[in-house]
This record gives structure tokens, C-alpha cells and sequence, in this order.
């Protein structure tokens, strides 16, 4: 197995662990704390479901570009790339229309501990979205001068990463009311 | 240093992935990708119906159903060497142990002899101040009045 697909793995190894602490912490304590669930009714499952489908959808573009790469063409992967970068930065303003409403509403992260969890969860994986989106623009612009292209698949394996964490936490945080 | 494992293929060669199997075309992940917003669209609506049965399964189970198929289409992990399933299934179970031995702590609020007095107050005060949620049970709307958020504990 190539070095840097290995390391990829090892990361996300490491990122179960993390997003499986808060994940499982929240499960723990949603289900000791059935008043949560007056909390839970003002997250928006539209906005939620929205996201869920630009991220499935941008996991399409990061395997087609894995496709690309894996044919040669570098151009259509390097497009492909920018396509879920895309994806990343429409789910950061549905993100942030969310979080504004929220706030101003009162759901702050000290508001009580249901919000503490849900800025805390959804925050460390929009965090995680940046990072996989500032990484495929680096290996966008190498897969356009068909450089590197192996690197598409190691980007696309955290993103397709990132994208199992949201499918988990969509329905924990907008779906059990 | 680079381990380029995407040389471009030999013109008329098989199309192969990084792994060494023969790729799929587009197609083939397209429709994993339809078959995921169906499922999406399952767990929005089931949970709708307010049985708690259909929403555990329309919700979670789909969720650990597309999970499986981004890991095994996306991820392409049926073809990846044998010890990275293991790894990610031995952190998988770090967290199910971690939970297993949290859990009776934060899921009781009474043992035999101890008392989480901290956690049943913040549960009665919770149920009793509510959310100010509406009488749909569904989520605020622009110009609403903000809702007392119930005690932190």
C-alpha cells in the first residue's frame, strides 16, 4: 500500500476516536436526559437534510475525481476537486444561516448542555470540512498539471471521512426530537 | 517524496484503480450516489410518522446503511488490505468499550448507594420549563421570540 494512503487510513483511525467520544458521550447523555429533547425540537431538519444531500453529493464529485485521477486525466479530477470543494463551502453558509438563527434565538453553546454538544459536534466537523477543503485545494492545483495525482485519492478518502461523521450526526442532532 | 500509484494508463489498457482492480465507470458511482439520497430521503420522512419503532429504523438504521455503502463503494475498503478494516473496526470498539463502562454512571441517576442529585434536579427542571418550543413540536421561524433556554447543569 502507498505510504501517504496509509497514513490517510491511520488518520481517520484516529478521528473515530475523536468524533466517537463526542458522538458517543452525546448518545449517553441524550438518552439520561429525556428533557433534551424540548431542546432538540429547534434544530432545523431541513437545513439539516440540505446538507446532508450537498455532502453525499460532494462525495460523489471526490470519487469521480478518484476515477479521473486513476485514468490519468488530471484536468477532470482537478475539476472534479473544485466541484466538492464547492460542496464544502455551500454546507459552511447553510452552517453559518443555522448557527446565526440559532443564536439569536438564545441556542447558544452555554445555553445548557444539549447546545453545548451540538455546537461542540457539529463545530470540530465543520472544522474538519475546512481542513479537507484547504487540502483538495493544494491537490487541485497539482492534479491540473496531472502532478501527484495519487493524492486525489488520499483527499477523497478523508472527505468520504468527513461525509460518514455528518451521516451520523444528522440524524443524533436533527432527526431524534 | 511521491508514490505515484496513478501512472496514466496504457492507451487501450483496462482502467484500474490504485488498488489494482478494474474501476468502475461514472455510472456506477452515480447510481450508489441516487441510491443515498433515497435513503435520505427515507430517514427524513419515517421519523415523521411519530412511531418511535420506524423513526430508530428509518433514522439510525439507514444511517449505518449508508455508512456502509459510502465505506464499501466510496471508500472502496472490500479491496483494501485486510488490516485497515481491522484497525477502524479495533477504534470502533475503543469507543463501544469507553461507552460500556460510562454509560451506567451517566444513563442511572440512582445506584445502591449514591444519588446523581445534580442530574435528576437538571431533569425535573428541564421537563418543567420545557422549550419553548411551538405546538407543532417543530423549529423556530424567522421573528420568533426567543425561547428560555432550560438551566445548564
Amino acid at each position: 500500500m502507498p505510504t501517504g494512503r496509509l497514513a490517510v487510513w491511520w488518520l481517520i483511525a484516529s478521528e473515530i476516536v475523536i468524533f466517537g467520544g463526542v458522538l458517543g458521550s452525546y448518545i449517553m447523555h441524550r438518552l439520561g436526559h429525556p428533557e433534551w429533547a424540548n431542546q432538540s425540537v429547534h434544530t432545523n431538519t431541513w437545513a439539516g437534510a440540505f446538507n446532508t444531500f450537498v455532502l453525499l453529493t460532494s462525495s460523489l464529485s471526490a470519487v469521480l475525481a478518484h476515477n479521473a485521477a486513476s485514468r490519468g486525466d488530471g484536468k477532470r479530477a482537478a475539476k472534479l476537486l473544485w466541484a466538492t470543494i464547492g460542496g464544502g463551502a455551500v454546507f459552511l453558509v447553510v452552517k453559518s444561516f443555522e448557527w446565526t438563527n440559532e443564536i439569536q434565538h438564545g441556542y447558544t453553546i452555554t445555553s445548557n448542555t444539549f447546545w453545548s454538544f451540538y455546537y461542540t459536534a457539529a463545530g470540530l466537523h465543520g472544522l474538519h470540512v475546512i481542513a479537507g477543503m484547504i487540502v483538495m485545494m493544494f491537490v487541485a492545483a497539482d492534479a491540473a498539471k496531472n502532478k501527484e495525482l495519487q493524492r486525489v485519492e488520499n483527499a477523497g478518502l478523508y472527505w468520504h471521512f468527513v461525509d460518514l461523521v455528518w451521516i451520523f450526526l444528522f440524524p443524533l442532532l436533527y432527526i431524534a426530537k | 517524496m511521491s508514490d505515484n500509484a496513478h501512472a496514466p494508463a496504457a492507451p487501450g489498457a483496462e482502467p484500474s484503480n490504485a488498488h489494482g482492480h478494474a474501476a468502475h465507470d461514472d455510472k456506477f458511482y452515480i447510481r450508489i450516489w441516487g441510491i443515498l439520497l433515497v435513503l435520505l430521503v427515507v430517514s427524513v420522512i419515517g421519523p415523521e410518522l411519530g412511531i418511535r419503532v420506524v423513526t430508530l429504523i428509518t433514522a439510525f438504521g439507514i444511517a449505518i446503511v449508508k455508512a456502509y455503502l459510502v465505506l464499501k463503494n466510496f471508500m472502496h475498503i472490500g479491496v483494501e488490505k485486510k488490516y485497515v478494516a481491522y484497525l477502524l473496526i479495533t477504534m470502533v470498539a475503543l469507543m463501544v468499550l469507553m461507552v460500556g463502562g460510562v454509560g451506567p454512571d451517566v444513563l442511572r441517576h440512582d445506584g445502591h448507594r449514591w444519588s446523581n442529585v445534580a442530574a435528576k434536579k437538571t431533569v425535573e427542571e428541564g421537563l418543567k420549563a420545557g422549550g419553548g418550543h411551538d405546538a407543532h413540536g417543530g423549529e423556530h421561524k424567522a421573528g420568533e421570540k426567543p425561547a428560555e433556554p432550560a438551566p445548564a447543569h
